[in-house]
């Protein structure tokens, strides 16, 4: 008997395309049908737990404590995030901060001060499960003492609904490096997953050269991703450059989050790195989420705003899916 | 016999290193640089293409650092410490050398303009 799960019902399952955006749909049509759902139990079988649907949500770069010319507003593009993330009809399992959380200060009573304002805030979402990264602006002159503090660990993993989540933390040595002893826990941490496991990296600065003269890049990101290379479905989560970008680079698609407090220009344009400048007739213009719909006046209405599935990779060559299928023909 | 091959031995770098020098005839060019923050003095500094310059970077405050990927600079500034690097660009152009090191609120601004002729 021919196996129902073909390659073609896989693309239409997992899908190839992957934007940039905020609300992350993982894997939606898995449950939609028996193949996605058999789908769904061979990767199961694979990777030790099966990937549901499930959505979440990437917020950075809030900088609680800021004030200046580039946003008079402070955090009311964060608060309003939270409001609209509230309000999504699809509630998301989880909202990914990808880091500085806060502006800087001098006075570390103050700094704690802005890292307590920031969790009130972001406490009002309506989530089960809140994590986040350091970002330089958080960690960058104690080592990451006041986050470990407010926040606890600057690395960690964790599993959720299929997909393995890790935070990586490339702004707490005094360099822009995750560090050789980070990246041992990393390969450690990679080691007990197959090759085809979902991996989700969230992390603050880019993993990949994109502008180091602007400081955008990781020093020792090839190792990280030298890493993960072996993993055929990676996505790694960013904030650091305050505007949406999309890298694809082997395995691994990089995809940067906007700011909740102003915008960089884009490194292409041959502009110096000056924020872009406050406009008062669109104060969120370039922030945040990207609401594609506000809620219309009817009751129960909700915002929409730009969704991005994240999806299972086009396996090529002789490991993946094609592999799975084969295995998989008993199921 | 013996002793004094061992001598020559012991000797023969630093003959080596007085003949370079002499060869080259000229020390490179030095340039003093003072980091602190959140800016670099100067700001600017003009090379040649092709000619060898000594960058003599000392850090006034904190510990920052010099980063310009196109000339292999990477490096730690430590206050107490002189920093020598020796550069021979290849190439012209203006380049942005960095603090790559988190140093404070104007940090993003700490930037060296290298002019390259």
């Amino acid at each position: 008997m021919k196996d129902p799960v073909d390659r073609r019902t896989f693309m239409k399952i997992a899908g190839t395309s992957i934007g940039v955006g905020a609300l992350f749909h993982v894997a939606p049509l898995l449950g939609a049908s028996s193949g996605g759902r058999r789908i769904a139990a061979l990767l199961g079988k694979k990777n030790g737990e099966a990937p549901t649907p499930f959505s979440f949500v990437q917020l950075s770069d809030t900088h609680v404590g800021f004030s200046g010319p580039p946003n008079p507003l402070g955090t009311q593009a964060f608060e309003r995030a939270v409001d609209i993330i509230n309000g999504l009809r699809e509630r998301p399992d989880l909202v990914l901060f990808t880091g500085d959380l806060t502006h800087d200060s001098e006075n570390p009573g103050e700094h704690a001060d802005r890292m307590r304002l920031f969790q009130k805030i972001a406490s009002r979402l309506k989530v089960p499960l809140i994590k986040s990264v350091p970002g330089e602006h958080d960690a960058g002159l104690d080592g990451g003492k006041l986050f470990r503090d407010a926040f606890g660990e600057t690395h960690y993993s964790f599993d959720h609904r299929g997909v393995h989540f890790i935070a990586l933390d490339n702004v707490s040595l005094s360099r822009p490096n995750v560090g050789p002893e980070q990246i041992a826990w990393l390969k450690k941490d990679l080691a007990r997953f197959p090759t085809t496991a979902p991996i989700v990296v969230f992390t603050h600065r880019p993993l990949f050269d994109l502008r180091p003269d602007w400081e955008w890049f990781t020093g020792d990101g090839d190792e990280v991703m030298n890493a993960l290379a072996p993993y055929e479905n990676v996505t790694v989560l960013y904030g650091h450059i305050h505007r949406e970008h999309t890298h694809t680079e082997g395995h691994a698609t990089h995809i940067a989050a906007r700011s909740l407090i102003f915008a960089f220009p884009d490194p292409e344009a041959g502009v110096p790195k000056k924020p872009i400048p406050f406009d008062a007739q669109k104060p969120f213009q370039n922030l945040g989420l990207r609401v594609i719909e506000e809620p219309g006046a009817g009751a129960g209405s909700s915002p929409r705003i730009e969704e991005v599935e994240l999806t299972l990779r086009e396996y090529a060559g002789t490991v993946g899916i094609q592999q799975l299928l084969k295995e998989g023909a008993s199921l | 016999m013996r002793y004094t091959r061992f001598l020559a031995l012991l000797l023969l770098p630093a003959l080596v290193m007085t003949a370079r020098v002499s060869d080259g005839g000229e020390e490179p060019r030095a340039i003093a640089i003072t980091a602190k923050r959140f800016e670099f003095v100067p700001s600017t500094i003009t090379l040649k293409k092709g000619e060898t310059v000594k960058l003599v970077v000392t850090s006034e405050d904190v510990t920052h650092g010099l980063f310009l990927r196109p000339l292999k600079i990477d490096t730690d500034l430590v206050p107490g410490e002189t920093q020598q690097i020796t550069v021979t660009p290849q190439s012209a152009g203006t380049f942005t050398a960095i603090c790559h090191h988190f140093c404070g609120a104007g940090h993003g601004n700490m930037k060296l303009t290298v002019v390259v002729e």
